[in-house]
């Protein structure tokens, strides 16, 4: 049996698993219907959210935190970190704005995490 | 002035205190000395809070916007102090706070302290060299990279693998700042396994177990950092010397629970080295309860939020004129290496947390008349276990084993 331990949480299910003509044939360890799918994933193509932030213009602060709203691919984290350098918004921002439609295609969104308010520059 | 409860601190801890005194109807002050509230999550921009709170994932400044907005719920009753810092606590309950517009006397029936923790600072660890520009606690530079917005370096070397020291080296090498490996002191890593994958090897960081910086050099910035090998009492090994030339060091080597302003009123429990508490959050004083890392290290904000609701509410009891005793002691026995919290009054069931001493395959936990079997325990994976008082009555001391099995 292989074994994998989980991501998407931090209960860190560490889960055995055995593949036979790339197939998965048996799982253990599991503990929520998520642990599958991050497995499948993971032997095809592994994915992950992606938490980092984006400039704000006229804002209380000058940065907003992100994440994508839901796990991308892992080998695209290097273009999306391109993408998310050049964008540059508006306060006010309020936590789960969207920031960023379909990101690269994935399906994902990206999302504002926090809330900047709007500072009148002088 | 004058307030039923004083809620110092204004992070997970603090918020869940003063909501849950609130709720009680009780008149509060929450006092937190940066300029907003919300702690160290505002910082914490990565996923991974209130999984067991919320059943959804979400990042700190999620979490903390959560709260904030509940503290503004209450506003009849809640007053937040921000940008207000509690200079002094005396034996008479009245506090000294400080604000950029006054300095104030505030006369309270109750104090939950929520100070929360300290990062362990370079100067702790004896590490011989100069003392160039460049080394940063993993709390700083996630500040000044995610609120500030500020690039601490171009090449960085990561100290200590726990969870922080984890996220920061995914975090600056995102951030294009080339991380060359974290250093580990113990055969094993300090964080949680989803970290290691998630944060080092997704991104190719190598990580050096057993090993320790022997040196610092650099004139004005941090030029170079040398590592060596450990042996089993953390001694570097001669002649395993590996250098690195980093402009940046980050430290993650462990939090320490901030307590100073007690001293004197309450006691500690060496071990935590926290404020010495009993399930109900009560401190030695029995007007001062606690909750939050000032307590002990927690791993997760979620269990922070629940001591923070549970010192709230019982603070609040207090207030009310319920009167309760800290009860027997809690006592880390066999493979323990620290509980919390420290006493059981019997008022409820026990919520219990505990690390264990050294990594394990397979342990059944023994406290009073509870035992439960446990998988590959290591030492930063905080167990934490709900026992029914019936399971722990007529005891006057309670003893936390881990048997080897």
């Amino acid at each position: 049996m292989e074994k994998i331990v989980c991501v998407l949480c931090p209960m860190g299910c560490k889960i055995k698993y055995s593949v036979e003509d790339g197939k998965i044939v048996s799982v253990e360890g599991n503990r929520c219907p998520r642990g599958l799918s991050y497995l499948e994933d993971e032997l095809k193509e592994p994915k992950r959210i992606v938490p980092t932030s984006v400039r704000v213009v006229n804002g209380e602060l000058p940065l907003a935190s992100v994440k994508t709203s839901k796990p991308i691919p892992k080998r695209l984290i290097p273009e999306f970190m391109e993408l998310v350098k050049q964008v540059q918004i508006e306060a006010p921002v309020k936590v789960g704005d969207v920031i960023l439609k379909n990101v690269l295609d994935t399906g994902a969104d990206v999302v504002a995490t926090r809330t900047v308010k709007r500072v009148n520059s002088a | 002035m004058k307030t039923d409860v004083l809620v110092i601190g204004a992070g997970a801890a603090g918020m869940a205190a003063a909501i849950a005194a609130a709720k009680r109807n009780l008149k509060v002050v929450i006092a937190e000395r940066d300029e907003i509230t919300g702690g160290i999550l505002n910082q914490c921009i990565h996923n991974g809070f209130g999984l067991h709170y919320f059943r959804e994932e979400l990042t700190g400044p999620e979490y903390a916007e959560r709260f904030r907005e509940q503290l503004s719920r209450y506003t009849g009753s809640i007053e937040v102090l921000t940008d207000c810092h509690v200079l002094k606590l005396d034996r008479n309950k009245k506090a000294l706070l400080v604000s950029p517009k006054n300095v104030f006397e505030l006369e309270a029936k109750v104090v939950v302290y929520a100070a929360g923790a300290r990062e362990r600072p370079f100067g702790s660890l004896m590490i011989p060299g100069d003392r160039p520009s460049g080394i940063f606690t993993a709390g700083v530079a996630q500040r000044l990279m995610n609120i500030d917005n500020r690039k601490v370096g171009r090449r960085a070397l990561i100290v200590g693998s726990g969870d922080i020291g984890m996220i920061m080296a995914r975090r600056l090498t995102l951030e294009g700042i080339e991380v060359v490996g974290v250093v580990e002191r113990l055969p094993y890593p300090g964080g949680l396994l989803r970290n290691v994958i998630q944060c080092l090897k997704d991104f190719n960081i190598p990580l050096y177990l057993s090993s320790t910086v022997v040196e610092v050099k650099g004139s004005e910035r941090l030029e170079e950092v040398v590592v060596a090998r450990v042996d089993e009492q953390f001694r570097p090994i001669p002649g395993t010397e590996k250098s690195f030339k980093v402009d940046t060091l980050v430290l993650s080597v462990g939090l320490i629970p901030q307590v100073e302003m007690l001293n004197g009123l309450v006691t500690l429990d060496k071990r935590t080295r926290g404020i010495a508490c009993s399930n109900t959050g009560q401190s030695s004083n029995e007007w001062i309860f606690a909750a939050g890392n000032c307590t002990a290290v927690f791993d997760l904000v979620d269990y922070v939020t629940k001591e923070g609701e549970r010192a709230g509410e019982y603070a609040s009891r207090y207030v009310n004129g319920e009167r309760f005793s800290l009860g027997v002691p809690i006592v880390p026995g066999e493979n323990v290496m620290l509980t919390f919290p420290n006493y059981y009054n019997d008022v409820d069931d026990l919520t219990l947390y505990l690390r264990c001493k050294k990594p394990m395959e397979k342990a059944l936990l023994k406290v009073g008349g509870f035992e439960k079997t446990f998988e590959d325990l290591i030492p930063s994976e905080m167990i934490v276990v709900k026992i029914p008082k019936q399971k722990l009555s007529n005891l006057d001391r309670i003893e936390v084993k881990l048997e080897e099995v």
